[in-house]
């Protein structure tokens, strides 16, 4: 009898094998998520980009995703649960995994890394993010035009370049089309609590901003806007449809194209180590459907050529002359702030009240 | 500053504070009789996703509460019956409580994630808050079943042997913790910030169970201490938008360094009797002794 089994087993085993020759194996992509598929910002997003990438490479790619990893030690198991169960490429989709990454790289020299919005890579580590700070630009220049009280609400989560160059991107254009705004801006130190984002909003509606811009994950401060009858931008993906009196428009992140990319090369083995900061130009960053109801449509056509004129490099988010808050000049006239200026931003733009708490 | 953008910030510190007081007061009264149940967030989180369910599938906000408040009652009565019946650790079980309720909540609401609903107006439930806590103070100071689950809670064996069920009083004020524990989950999910998101209390339970010692065990305080909190965290924000730089990170650790200090000031015995915490806190209690 124990003869029989191991026969058995030698046969199966045998089998699969085989079998697993026979066929063009499939390769696997994995994606590590900070939060759930469902929540209709940053995570739902790279989802959306996962499908669209299966949906074009067909047959080619299998996918697995392991969702609400959170950004400590866990990540390490859970990236390195991927690299160990044959994945070939792993997408790891925030920022805080970026230590964790590369350790798990170390160990698995022949897997694939892709690493979200981080700067640290190895020959089998890319780094990609998106230019979203261009999306700002469109929601400075409408807000600019919209706002009735000239007083802006802005919610931030954390003070790190990422937020800050949003805010002075967001502040440079709305200043242009109305000199007179101001920015309020609150610092939640959070990048998800609903309850104390929404108490966020509704200070500043209490203070007279009449449009909210949110630098947070859910989409509580859209909502309280909506209830508080003011105007407010989404983020990350297209919030209209929990607040559709409200929302403006929200910058999309937009991923599918480039995982699709991504997982091609390494079908086609043509995968290298890259650093990837897409603009609106490669569709990285996009806008989500103007709200007609709030704008007009003269303004809704000058915010779309200005979203050509970003893609063709004709309007540059940061153009100079700016000047820090004590009045220096930090990019000259005809100038526009270099990559590395962006990437280590820590200083408001003159015209904005207050200081980055540190 | 005039009296319009003084009435919205009152307004704002009372929707953002109701929470921690239904929270908070729920607790106070299992920890009055004697037991300690860490699991204020998990069944906050359940209540909270029973509670947005079940508005999105009867459109009723009557039977949201409902039988949120029940889903309460479940989750606290399988701690009951773990802790008053099988014994088992207080600490541990009413941590495990939480853990299992954080992912309970995400598996129920995994579907609903995104529903857009009609948040409910908060203002009954303010006031309520206020009731609740009030009636309490009277119970626990003024009326004779008051004194018995206090007795409860300070010498088990000397309320066993006046022949007060030292098991039954503790399992009402478990029931009673889990109820209102749920309560202030759905006030969240369909007054305060109308949606299910995962994890959407973000830690308010544990500011709940920090306010139970930071009142000292006393329900107007819970007023008092959850006030406090909630309107630091509320003053900060409407100073930073005044444009003054000010330590966000420090508010966010501020209740709980409170709550430091008032342990370590109840760990001397002389203050402990002072501060009023129950004598009995976490210990079981065995029928036979």
């Amino acid at each position: 009898m124990k003869n029989l089994i191991k026969l058995l087993t030698l046969i199966t085993v045998f089998f699969g094998f085989f079998l697993n020759t026979a066929y063009a194996d499939p390769k696997k992509v994995g994606f590590i998520y900070i939060g759930p598929p469902g929540d209709h910002g940053w995570t739902y997003q790279h989802d959306q980009g996962r499908q669209q990438m299966m949906s074009q490479l067909g047959g080619e790619v299998e996918s697995t995703y392991l969702e609400n990893i959170p950004e400590n030690a866990d990540a390490v198991r859970a990236i390195r649960k991927l690299a160990a169960s044959g994945h070939d490429l792993i997408f790891t989709t925030s920022f805080n995994y970026m230590d964790q990454t590369m350790e798990v790289a170390n160990e698995f020299p022949d897997v694939k890394f892709e690493h979200a919005t981080g700067y640290k890579r190895a020959d089998n580590v890319s780094t990609y993010g998106g230019r979203f700070y261009e999306g700002r630009v469109i929601e400075g220049h409408i807000a600019g035009h919209l706002t009735k009280s000239n007083i802006i609400g802005y919610i931030g989560s954390f003070p790190i370049p990422e937020v800050i160059r949003g805010i002075n991107a967001f502040y440079l254009a709305a200043s242009k089309v109305n000199p007179d705004i101001q920015m309020k801006i609150i610092w939640a130190f959070t990048w998800y609590d609903p309850g104390k984002e929404a108490d966020a909003a509704n200070t500043l509606i209490n203070q007279g901003a009449d449009i909210i811009v949110q630098h947070t994950d859910t989409f509580a401060p859209c909502q309280a806007a909506e209830k508080a009858g003011v105007m407010a931008f989404g983020q990350a993906s297209d919030q209209s449809h929990f607040c559709p009196n409200s929302h403006l428009t929200a910058i999309v992140d937009d991923w599918g194209p480039y995982y699709a990319k991504r997982a091609q090369d390494l079908v086609d083995g043509t995968w290298s180590s890259t650093d990837t900061w897409g603009g609106m130009d490669t569709g990285m960053v996009a806008m989500a459907p103007y709200n007609n109801k709030l704008m007009s449509s003269e303004l809704i056509q000058e915010v779309i050529n200005m979203e050509i004129a970003l893609k063709d490099g004709t309007l540059h988010a940061f153009e100079g002359p700016i000047n820090n808050q004590a009045g220096e000049e930090v990019v000259a006239k005809g100038q526009v702030a270099d990559d590395g200026m962006l990437l280590g931003m820590s200083f408001y733009v003159q015209g904005i009240d207050g200081d980055i708490p540190q | 500053m005039n009296i319009d953008l003084i009435i919205g910030i009152i307004n704002i510190v009372l929707i953002a504070t109701t929470p921690l007081v239904f929270a908070a007061i729920g607790e106070l009264v299992t920890e009055k009789t004697g037991v300690l149940n860490l699991g204020v967030e998990g069944m906050m989180l359940v209540g909270a996703v029973t509670a947005f369910v079940t508005l999105v599938i009867t459109g009723s906000y009557f039977l949201a509460f409902l039988f949120s408040i029940i889903s309460g009652l479940i989750m606290s009565g399988l701690f009951a019956f773990l802790v008053l019946i099988l014994m088992s650790n207080q600490v541990a079980t009413g941590l495990a409580l939480t853990i299992f309720g954080i992912g309970l909540s995400s598996m129920i609401g995994k579907e609903y994630i995104g529903t857009p609903i009609k948040g409910l107006n908060p203002y009954f439930f303010i006031i309520l808050s206020f009731v609740i806590v009030f009636a309490l103070s009277y119970f626990f100071n003024r009326t004779k079943m008051g004194l018995i689950f206090r007795a409860v809670g300070e010498s088990h064996t000397s309320a066993h042997a006046l022949g007060f069920s030292v098991i039954k009083i503790r399992l009402l004020g478990i029931l009673f913790g889990g109820a209102m524990c749920a309560l202030a989950g759905s006030y969240m999910s369909i007054c305060y910030a109308p949606m299910w998101q995962e994890n959407m209390t973000a830690g308010r339970g544990w500011i709940a169970l920090a306010l139970v010692v930071f009142s000292t065990w006393k329900p107007n305080r819970i007023i008092i201490g959850a006030y406090i909190f909630g309107g630091v965290s509320i003053m900060q924000m409407n100073l930073q938008a005044f444009g003054l730089s000010f330590p966000g990170q420090f508010f966010n650790m501020a209740p709980y360094l409170a709550t430091i200090i008032v342990l370590v000031a109840i760990s001397s015995n002389k203050l402990r009797i002072k501060l009023s915490a129950p004598a009995s806190l976490t210990k079981p209690f065995f029928k036979g002794r």
